[in-house]
């Protein structure tokens, strides 16, 4: 029978409606700007602390939305969002020192819809503001790690060619090796000097005080320098924004900083654990019986301080060689990381196992820490804040190498899935260079004024608007489809990108209206085909059938292929490209359904299998 | 609009004069793009954040207009921490001078302002994402016309890539020509027209394609003018639609959308145009013949059954 859908087709579309309709819904209820107070040891303050907030608040003209506990805290919900920062001046200024006060936007999702945990997009940087880190990139570290792995290479050198040294040292811009006579260190200096032309080199001593002493000039410490700076960069932006819907703001900041600012300011705990993260790994030999001590160096298990290891202190790949990481359970039910190396990371690692079977591996995991200390000036009483780097290194497995290893493997020793999940994207998104610490930590305001906001809604609201007139002008009842279609389609790509996290910035906005205006282009096809089929003197339900029939081919090649341009974007891309590519990609899908099947589904219970004289088209 | 579809227009007859306008705009994009460049926006070049502490909270907006009235371009002004620090980025090669010019023009409107630094900025773009999209580009590129070349003919592919081509290399031509301000935001913009082009073309390729099945000349620049003709009415609606949609935006949204409007308004009308008589017409020189598309039929009707 023509223009009939079985039951089941109808119930499909109802459940994708449904969900889709839940997902989008607590877009509806945008977060409230709010301030958050507490006193100092994060208890909440009493109730007459409170009303004199509430006093000053409101004799400031603020108008305050609600205030409720949560945690042990106050949070004051304001109604206006250019009222927030006033307002926790103000609340600073009646508290004094006694009480900790700190912006918030409070989600205002109603209880039921969380408990789907619905929840809505952040509004991007330009339209909310956000969180402002500032970073600072540690140079003397780029440097020395630079040496280290220079003074690996070069020992490597030194046993392949069998020239006997006794130590090497790293210093600041210099690194030495101390040899048994001035011949080796002739030798070596040869040998070396051609494989490492960056260095200046001098020798010092004589006989069984040889040294080999070579340092970076200048041009090459800059260059060192200014490449950390941008591998950071590198590595952050991959970081805050795997997907590319994140919209973060990563820059560069004078020669040693970077700049990260992300939209929203919630849970900025865990967004500075992840970008201030600096764990890596090191693929390390345990070291023989017989191995020279200076080769080797003595490492704790991380989750057991008792237990240690004699491990070789050459490292035969670290967590850079990395090329893809993800993170699963293993047959245990214990978290695992599984790694696939590059290339070179592969090689390596092949030719150190499989000479070494029998002998034990170690993974050694890393991470670059500070702390700060005040330091009170005696006389003046100034306090400055001395920060102290220090670097954490524990062993997470140490198992016997049972065959070659080639280019995917997996590890296993991690403390909770979490961290595993934390450790394959940090291994994912690439290492830092050098390490790096938190400068300063601000909320920021919008980018865009208020002003440029309210027009650019206000221009995408009346965009929106002509299109749903022209399909009804155009298409009188199956223009009504069409826009019904459209509203769905708007709703569900609201519900997807809400489900995966993405941000919404103006030009987002209005790239999301614009694939709705291209989203009736499959309606107007179809339109026109059954006005063409009607003219060639098919009956009414015919041209109806037909029409969808002879316009699925030209809708589905249409969108597959732009849909093949939005997923090599995606996989390709990085960035704003990967965001657009996602919302292309969403887009492209949710209008296809609407378009074909809930327009078909609308169709069909009007016109389906009744006789109709006229059609309205 | 019911007379649209009897309209018989000679789209084919035309094609010569469309293919010199086509390559006279082509060849001034590609002047402008080479010798006048594009003008890079703050988001690819960097520049220089100034940080300022008022005594009072400031309005943002006057701050704004007042340094882009003074010549300064691509001006973004946020608070920063507090309402009355205010933490500024401009368009403008760092020099130590920058910060304390700005000041003096926030001063002379009678706040007390003072600097609290004055840094340069690195672009929000890196040369990872500049040289990774234009691979994206290409590998994308080559995919699609492996689809089409699949899905219809390797003529048919021939002729959707010179589409796509043409249609971003006027858009970014237009772009260098005025030297409108390249950002992110426009160039999400080219990747829509790209998306745009490509729909538009593919659709006037199936009803050529039909066409060519279903009619019993030979006459290559008839059926084509027949397809053309019978999807006019489509290609006017859609573009109809989308250019309501960005001329809302355009008159409406302000400078942040502005050439974002513009540039999918320019890639729309162009990508409109040559659905037609680029991917179209450039069939007939490529010498398209029924023989091409006989092949393929069979497994074309197999689809046809599988629709709902």
């Amino acid at each position: 029978m023509l223009n009939r859908y079985p039951l089941w087709k109808y119930l499909l579309i109802l459940v994708i409606l449904v969900v889709g309709l839940i997902y989008s819904l607590p877009n509806l209820f945008p977060a409230d700007p709010a301030i958050q107070v507490s006193n100092a040891q994060g208890d909440a303050l009493d109730e007459r602390q409170l009303t004199r907030v509430e006093e000053a608040l409101n004799e400031n003209g603020i108008e305050i939305k609600a205030i409720e506990q949560e945690n042990g805290q106050w949070l004051i919900r304001l109604q206006n969002n250019d009222d927030q920062l006033n307002a926790r001046d103000i609340a600073t200024d009646v508290l004094g020192n006694q009480a900790s006060v700190a912006l918030n936007l409070a989600e205002a999702t109603p209880s039921w819809l969380q408990a789907f945990s619905a929840s809505p997009m952040t509004l991007g940087l330009d339209l909310r503001g956000g969180v402002h880190f500032l970073l600072e990139v540690d140079m003397d570290a780029a440097l020395t790690q630079r040496l280290e792995v220079n003074a690996s290479a070069m020992r490597e050198l030194l046993r392949g060619e069998r020239i006997r040294y006794r130590n090497t040292e790293v210093a600041e811009r210099s690194l030495s090796i101390d040899f048994a006579s001035a011949e080796d260190r002739d030798t070596a200096r040869r040998l070396i000097s051609r494989d490492f032309p960056d260095f200046d080199y001098s020798s010092e001593g004589d006989g069984r005080t040889s040294r080999l002493v070579m340092s970076l000039s200048d041009q090459t410490v800059n260059e060192i320098q200014d490449y950390a700076v941008n591998q950071n960069l590198t590595t952050l932006r991959n970081r805050v924004d795997e997907l590319g819907v994140a919209e973060p703001m990563v820059q560069r900041q004078g020669p040693s900083q970077i700049v990260v600012e992300l939209p929203g300011i919630q849970d900025t705990v865990a967004a500075k654990r992840i970008v201030g993260a600096t764990a890596n790994l090191e693929f390390r030999l345990e070291a023989r019986n017989d191995t020279p001590d200076m080769e080797t160096e003595q490492h704790t298990f991380r989750n057991d301080p008792s237990r240690t290891a004699e491990l070789m202190r050459d490292v035969i790949i670290t967590g850079d060689s990395v090329s893809s990481a993800s993170h699963s359970f293993d047959e245990n039910g214990r978290p695992q990381v599984n790694i696939n190396l590059d290339g070179t990371g592969g090689t390596l690692m092949n030719r150190a196992t499989r000479t070494n079977i029998g002998r034990n591996m170690a993974v050694l995991f890393i991470e670059h820490k500070s702390e700060d200390r005040v330091e009170i000036d005696p006389e003046t009483g100034a306090e400055t804040v001395i920060r102290e780097p220090y670097v954490e290194r524990g062993l997470i497995s140490l198992a016997t190498i049972q065959s070659a290893l080639g280019n995917s493997f997996r590890i296993t020793g991690l403390d909770s899935p979490t961290e595993a999940a934390e450790l394959a994207l940090l291994l994912r998104s690439g290492s830092l260079a050098a390490p790096i610490y938190f400068v300063q930590e601000r909320t920021i305001g919008p980018s865009l004024g208020a002003e440029n906001i309210e027009r650019g809604l206000l221009s995408v609201q009346i965009g929106l608007l002509l299109v749903v007139i022209f399909m009804l002008v155009r298409y009188k009842v199956f223009g009504i489809f069409a826009n019904i279609a459209l509203a769905l389609n708007l709703t569900l790509l609201i519900a997807v990108m809400s489900m995966l996290g993405a941000t919404l910035t103006l030009p987002g906005i209005a790239g999301i209206v614009l694939t709705l205006g291209m989203a009736v282009d499959a309606n107007v096809l179809i339109f026109e085909r059954i006005r063409e089929e009607l003219r060639n003197g098919l009956s009414i339900q015919q041209a109806i059938h037909a029409g969808y029939e002879r316009a699925f081919t030209s809708i589905v090649d249409a969108n597959i292929t732009t849909l093949l341009v939005a997923v090599i974007l995606f996989s390709i891309g990085t960035g704003p490209v990967k965001g657009f590519a996602v919302t292309l990609s969403i887009g492209i899908l949710t209008s296809m359904f609407t378009a074909l099947l809930v327009t078909r589904a609308m169709v069909n219970l009007t016109y389906g299998s009744k006789p109709v004289k006229k059609l309205w088209i | 609009m019911k007379p649209l579809s009897h309209l018989r227009i000679d789209f084919m007859g035309r094609r010569n004069l469309a293919f010199v306008v086509s390559a006279a705009m082509l060849i001034v994009s590609i002047g402008a793009i080479l010798f006048q460049q594009l003008n890079l926006g703050l988001d690819f070049t960097g520049g220089t954040l100034v940080e300022v502490r008022y005594s009072v909270a400031p309005s943002l907006d006057a701050i704004r207009q007042l340094l882009e009235s003074s010549g300064f371009q691509d001006v973004s002004v946020q608070t920063f921490g507090a309402s009355t620090e205010v933490l500024i980025r401009l368009q403008q090669a760092f020099d130590p001078e920058v910060g304390n010019e700005v000041v003096n023009l926030l001063r002379a409107e009678g706040d007390s302002v003072t600097l609290v630094r004055a840094e340069f900025v690195g672009a929000q773009v890196g040369e990872q994402l500049r040289d990774q999209s234009g691979l994206g580009m290409m590998v994308a590129l080559g995919i699609v016309m492996l689809y089409v070349a699949f899905r219809f003919q390797y003529k048919f592919a021939i002729g959707a890539l010179f589409a796509l081509l043409h249609d971003v290399i006027i858009v970014v031509g237009v772009f260098a020509l005025f030297q409108l301000d390249f950002n992110l935001t426009v160039l999400a913009a080219i990747l829509a027209v790209i998306g745009y082009s490509l729909n538009d073309t593919i659709v006037v390729y199936d009803r050529i394609r039909e066409t060519i099945r279903t009619s019993r000349i030979d006459d290559m620049p008839q059926i084509f003018n027949e397809a053309i003709n019978a999807t006019l009415s489509r290609t006017l609606a859609t573009s109809g639609t989308t250019m309501l949609v960005l001329l809302a935006l355009l008159l409406l949204g302000g400078d942040m959308i502005e050439n974002f409007a513009i540039a999918l308004l320019i890639g729309v009308v162009v990508g409109t145009f040559s659905s037609i008589y680029i991917s179209g017409a450039l069939l007939i020189p490529l010498k398209l013949s029924r023989e091409d598309l006989i092949p393929t039929k069979k497994e074309v009707d197999e689809e046809e059954e599988e629709l709902p």
